[in-house]
């Protein structure tokens, strides 16, 4: 617990949700003088459960499709009336990379100062559990179930830092809660920069992973040093600093834990494990992951 | 109704609004199954139970050891999965009442 908290107890996420993590490290990078604008999902049902906030720093709830630009509207209006305070966004990822992507592609475009922070559990784990454009290759969901035929979800995870960038915002970043101290110091990094800044935060959601609640850290830890989440920074649109990895694991170390890929080990649909690992070979091309 | 009773019975209020940090009402301890039982002497005060505690439930005393609040714990076990010491242990919890 850091000396101000600015995240009360009591809110309603389950037992070793790995969101609330991400939200106290991002509170404690942003410091009090925040805003934050949430649009729909797991983290409004949890700690806004009417008449009570979990929230010590100014929070609204905007629509699902619209905290982008929520948040555009307050920053402007701080700008009229010459106040200062850091503008930022938390939301899921069906709220970003699928609901929410059109207002913050105008944000983004605008160039509004706001900080835009995805946590990315990688499916509406909310509404029980239903597939995203953020869920992985392989993924089972209820709306990509694992059947006789089907091996989950069969598009690759939509790459939204690289739609970040692509609309020139200056500052791109990807974090997982696994390194406390990297998502602190991108968030206090945004902070400081002029403009809007995205921030791509993995949370694992025990439920709808399925995985026990305690390994919440320990999946957030694999997905990375598997290289199928890259952590990097991007500044003006050029990678400049990644997260290396020493003895990059092999995907099924990660993937065996969780039940959402739990069919994936049957003879049936042995290659797609095959095609994960390729998923991640290519990640740590790409980025230079290994060290 | 008169038109001034009307009046006074309709209010709107714009969205809703809540205090800050007002959750603390919600003992949300009620929700484990297992207890983390902190032992002293194998704590090397590093406090990495506190920085993974989603319920942000763990504090300091002055010798720096840490104290889970158990009326908010739900018990995930992070804190003991994550402590490099080994100092922090599982056990059923029992309630009474």
């Amino acid at each position: 617990m850091s000396s101000v908290q600015l995240f009360a107890p009591g809110h309603t996420a389950c037992a070793g949700c790995g969101m609330p993590i991400a939200i106290k490290l991002i509170l404690e990078g942003s410091g009090k003088d925040t805003i934050v604008v949430s649009p729909t999902g797991c983290l409004e049902v949890t700690t806004t459960r009417y008449p009570q906030s979990a929230w010590g720093v100014p929070w609204i709830h905007s629509l699902f499709e619209n905290a982008a630009a929520v948040a555009s509207g307050v920053e402007r209006t701080l700008k009229v009336l010459k106040r200062d305070a850091n503008v930022i966004v938390i939301g899921g990822d069906g709220a970003t990379v699928d609901i929410g992507i059109g207002a913050l592609s105008g944000m983004f475009e605008r160039g509004h100062n706001v900080t835009y922070i995805c946590y990315d559990n990688e499916a509406y784990m909310n509404t029980g559990v239903q597939r995203s454009s953020s869920t992985p290759y392989g993924a089972s969901t209820t709306t990509s179930p694992a059947g006789k035929l089907s091996f989950g979800e069969d598009r690759p995870k939509k790459d939204l830092p690289a739609i970040a960038a692509a609309h020139g915002v200056p500052y791109v970043a990807t974090a997982s809660i696994g390194y406390p101290k990297d998502v602190i110091n991108k968030v206090k990094k945004a902070k400081e920069i002029v403009g809007p800044k995205y921030i791509h935060v993995l949370a694992p959601c025990p439920t709808g992973w399925r995985f026990d609640g305690e390994k919440t850290i320990k999946m957030a830890k694999l997905a990375v040093e598997t290289g199928l989440f890259p952590v990097y920074e991007m500044e003006d649109g050029v990678i400049t600093k990644v997260k290396k990895i020493k003895d990059r694991k092999p995907v099924d170390e990660y993937l065996k834990l969780q039940g959402r890929y739990k069919h994936l080990f049957k003879d049936d649909f042995k290659d797609q494990v095959k095609k994960i690992q390729e998923i991640a070979d290519k990640n740590a091309e790409k980025f230079g992951l290994d060290r | 109704m008169s038109q001034s009773k009307k009046d006074e019975t309709i209010k709107l209020i714009p969205g809703g609004i809540t205090g800050p940090k007002t959750t603390i009402v919600n003992k949300t301890g009620s929700w484990r199954t297992f207890i983390p039982i902190f032992n002293k002497e194998k704590c090397n005060k590093c406090g990495i139970c506190g920085i993974f505690c989603p319920e942000d439930c763990i504090t300091e005393d002055e010798e720096g050891h840490r104290h889970p609040d158990y009326d908010f714990c739900k018990g995930c076990g992070i804190c003991a999965e994550e402590c490099p010491k080994d100092a922090i242990e599982m056990i059923l919890d029992s309630k009474e009442g």
